[in-house]
C-alpha cells in the first residue's frame, strides 16, 4: 500500500471561475476510487487536472512513489470522430504503447506482444480484425480498455465508462474492472451511477463549489450524504 | 485508339511532359495521405483556407518585384539611389515565389490548427476569414501591380493550375521531388503517432505523449503539401485533391492502414488518367483530375450502399 497521488487543497476551474475548491484527498495503490458528482460540478475538470491536461488553480496535486504523472491509462468519453473512425480494433489498442515508443516510429516486437495478450485478457482476440465502429457499445469499451492497459499497468482513470451500455453490459464492464483491481491496478472512476459504488473501496463526493466527502466506501455509506444519495436511487427503483 | 497512343507517344517524347506527369503523381500522392487525417479531425477545410492563403502569398510573390522595381527605379532617378545598386535589388526580388509562399502557408497553417481547440473565433470561422482575407488581399495586389497584361489570365491559372504544371522548369520539378519526398518520409516515420493523435489526443497526452507536438506536425505537412500541389490543380481545387481520395477510401475499407493505402491508390490513378486525359483532349489539367476524383467517389458510395443492402 503505498500512496500514488495526493491532493491536498487542490482548487479548479477555466477562465479565473473557480469551479470546485479545498479537494483533498489521497489515492493508494490497488485502490478503486469512485468520483461522484452531478454534472457542472467540476468532475471532467478534476479528470484533466489529474490526466495533467489542465493545471490546477491553486493547491497541489502530487505523484508519489513510481507513477509519473502522464503515465496513466485512460478511458475518454467516446467523442463524435471516434464513432465513424475506420480502424481496426488491433490498431487501436497497438496505439496504447504509443507513449512507451517515445521517437522510434514502429511498435516494437514485445510492444506488438503486449498488444495481443492485453486483447486476450479482456476476451476481445476474436475482435482484432474487426472495424471498431460497428462494434457494439460494450465491445467498444473493451478495446478503448485494452489500449489503456497497454499504456499502462499501475494505474486506470475511466470517464463514466458505462453511459450508453445496456444494463447487461455495464455489469459485464463493471465485473471486469473489478477484476482489473484484484490483480492491483489501481482504479479512479468518474460515475454518476450508484451501482459504481459496489466495487469501490474509497468515495469521493463532489458538489457544487465543495467537497462533500472523500473516505472508504462503508464511511460512505453510513454518512448522511451517502444515506440519503441512496434513499434517493431507491425510491426511484420503486417509483 | 492507336490514333491516341500514337498522340501520348509523341506527347511524352518532350521532357516538359514526362516532368509534369511524375510531378503530378508525387503530389497526388503526397496529398491523399494526410487526407484521411483531416476529414477525420473536421479539417476538411483547412486545405482550402490555406490554398488561399498560399494564394495571397503567390500573387505578393509575384507583384513583390514589380514593387521593388517601381520603387527603387523611383529612388535611382532621383539620384538618390545608384542605378547599379536599383539593378541589384531589382534581381534580388526575382527570387523563387516559394521563398515567400511556403513560409507564409506554415505560419497560416500552425495558427489554424493550433487555433482548432479552444479560442475564441472557432475552427471553422477562423478558416473561413482567414481564406477569403487573404484572396481578396491577393486579388487586390495582383491588380494594383499588374505583372503583365493579361492579370484575369494570370489570377486565373493560379487558382485554377491550368497548363502551370506543363511549364515547370527543372529545377521546380527537383523541388517539387525533394518536398514530396519530405513528406512521404515525415508520414511514413510518424505515421503511428499520427493515427493516435487522429483518433484520441487526450489519451495520447494522458499517457504522456507529446500530442501537440504531432498536431504541429500534421499541420506543417499539411503547408507543405499544399503548397506543393499548387502548382497541379491550383489554390481552388486542393481541398478536392486531399479529401476526395480519403472520402471514396473510407467508403470501403474498415482499418486505418487500408483506408490510407486505398486513399493514396486511388488518387495516383486518378491523377495519371486526369493528366493522360487532359493531355489528349486538351483539358485544364486540374479540374480533370479532380472529376475523375468526383468520379471514383461517386463510384465508391455507390458500391458500398449496394453492399450493405446486401448484407442486410
Amino acid at each position: 500500500m503505498s500512496e500514488q497521488i495526493r491532493c491536498s487543497d487542490v482548487s479548479l476551474g477555466y477562465d479565473g471561475n473557480v469551479v470546485t475548491e479545498k479537494l483533498n484527498f489521497t489515492v493508494n495503490s490497488g485502490d478503486y476510487l469512485c468520483i461522484l458528482g452531478e454534472n457542472g460540478s467540476g468532475k471532467s475538470t478534476l479528470i484533466k487536472a489529474i490526466l495533467g491536461l489542465k493545471p490546477q488553480m491553486s493547491g497541489t496535486l502530487e505523484w508519489c512513489g513510481d507513477v509519473r504523472s502522464g503515465e496513466v491509462g485512460y478511458l475518454p468519453q467516446q467523442t463524435l470522430v471516434q464513432r465513424d473512425f475506420p480502424a481496426s480494433v488491433r490498431e487501436i489498442v497497438r496505439s496504447g504503447c504509443i507513449a512507451k515508443c517515445g521517437l522510434r516510429p514502429f511498435c516494437s516486437r514485445q510492444e506488438k506482444k503486449l498488444a495481443e495478450d492485453t486483447m486476450k485478457q479482456l476476451g476481445i482476440e476474436k475482435l482484432a480484425g474487426r472495424c471498431y465502429r460497428e462494434l457494439s457499445g460494450g465491445q467498444q469499451q473493451r478495446v478503448l480498455l485494452a489500449r489503456a492497459l497497454c499504456a499502462t499497468r499501475r494505474i486506470l482513470l475511466l470517464d463514466e465508462p458505462v453511459t450508453a451500455l445496456d444494463p447487461k453490459a455495464q455489469l459485464e464492464l463493471y465485473e471486469l474492472i473489478a477484476k482489473l483491481n484484484r490483480d492491483g491496478i489501481t482504479i479512479i472512476m468518474v460515475s454518476h451511477d450508484i451501482n459504481a459504488l459496489k466495487y469501490a473501496t474509497h468515495v469521493l463526493h463532489i458538489g457544487s463549489h465543495k467537497q462533500l466527502f472523500f473516505g472508504t466506501r462503508s464511511a460512505y455509506a453510513e454518512s448522511s450524504i451517502g444515506r440519503e444519495l441512496m434513499r434517493a436511487e431507491r425510491s426511484e427503483e420503486n417509483g | 485508339m492507336a490514333e491516341s497512343i500514337e498522340k501520348l507517344k509523341m506527347y511524352f517524347a518532350f521532357p516538359f511532359v514526362r516532368y509534369a506527369f511524375i510531378v503530378g503523381l508525387l503530389i497526388a500522392l503526397c496529398s491523399s495521405l494526410l487526407g484521411v487525417t483531416l476529414v477525420l479531425k473536421r479539417f476538411s477545410f483547412i486545405g482550402d483556407g490555406l490554398s488561399h492563403v498560399a494564394f495571397g502569398a503567390m500573387s505578393l510573390a509575384t507583384v513583390l518585384p514589380v514593387m521593388a522595381k517601381e520603387f527603387f527605379l523611383g529612388l535611382a532617378e532621383s539620384g538618390q539611389l545608384s542605378r547599379r545598386a536599383a539593378e541589384i535589388v531589382t534581381k534580388l526580388g526575382e527570387m523563387n515565389n516559394m521563398v515567400i509562399v511556403l513560409p507564409v502557408t506554415l505560419i497560416a497553417a500552425i495558427l489554424l490548427l493550433r487555433t482548432g481547440q479552444n479560442t475564441k473565433i472557432k475552427g471553422d470561422a477562423a478558416v473561413a476569414m482567414i481564406s477569403v482575407g487573404a484572396l481578396a488581399i491577393g486579388y487586390l495586389l495582383m491588380n494594383r501591380f499588374p505583372t503583365r497584361a493579361n492579370i484575369s489570365g494570370d489570377v486565373c491559372s493560379t487558382l485554377f493550375g491550368s497548363t502551370s504544371i506543363l511549364t515547370l522548369k527543372e529545377e521546380d520539378v527537383w523541388l517539387c521531388i525533394i518536398m514530396s519526398v519530405i513528406v512521404i518520409l515525415l508520414f511514413l516515420l510518424f505515421y503511428n503517432k499520427i493515427f493516435a493523435v487522429t483518433f484520441d489526443e487526450n489519451f495520447m497526452r494522458a499517457a504522456g505523449a507529446k500530442a501537440d507536438a504531432y498536431n504541429l506536425l500534421i499541420a506543417v505537412v499539411t503547408a507543405l503539401i499544399i503548397v506543393l500541389a499548387m502548382n497541379l490543380v491550383g489554390s481552388l481545387l486542393i481541398s478536392a485533391l486531399i479529401i476526395f481520395p480519403a472520402l471514396s477510401a473510407m467508403r470501403m475499407f474498415k482499418s486505418f492502414r487500408s483506408v490510407i493505402i486505398c486513399s493514396a491508390v486511388i488518387s495516383v490513378l486518378c491523377a495519371a488518367f486526369g493528366i493522360i486525359l487532359s493531355v489528349l483532349s486538351s483539358t485544364p489539367v486540374g479540374s480533370t483530375i479532380v472529376a475523375a476524383d468526383l468520379g471514383v467517389f461517386l463510384l465508391f458510395s455507390l458500391v458500398s450502399s449496394v453492399m450493405q443492402k446486401r448484407k442486410v
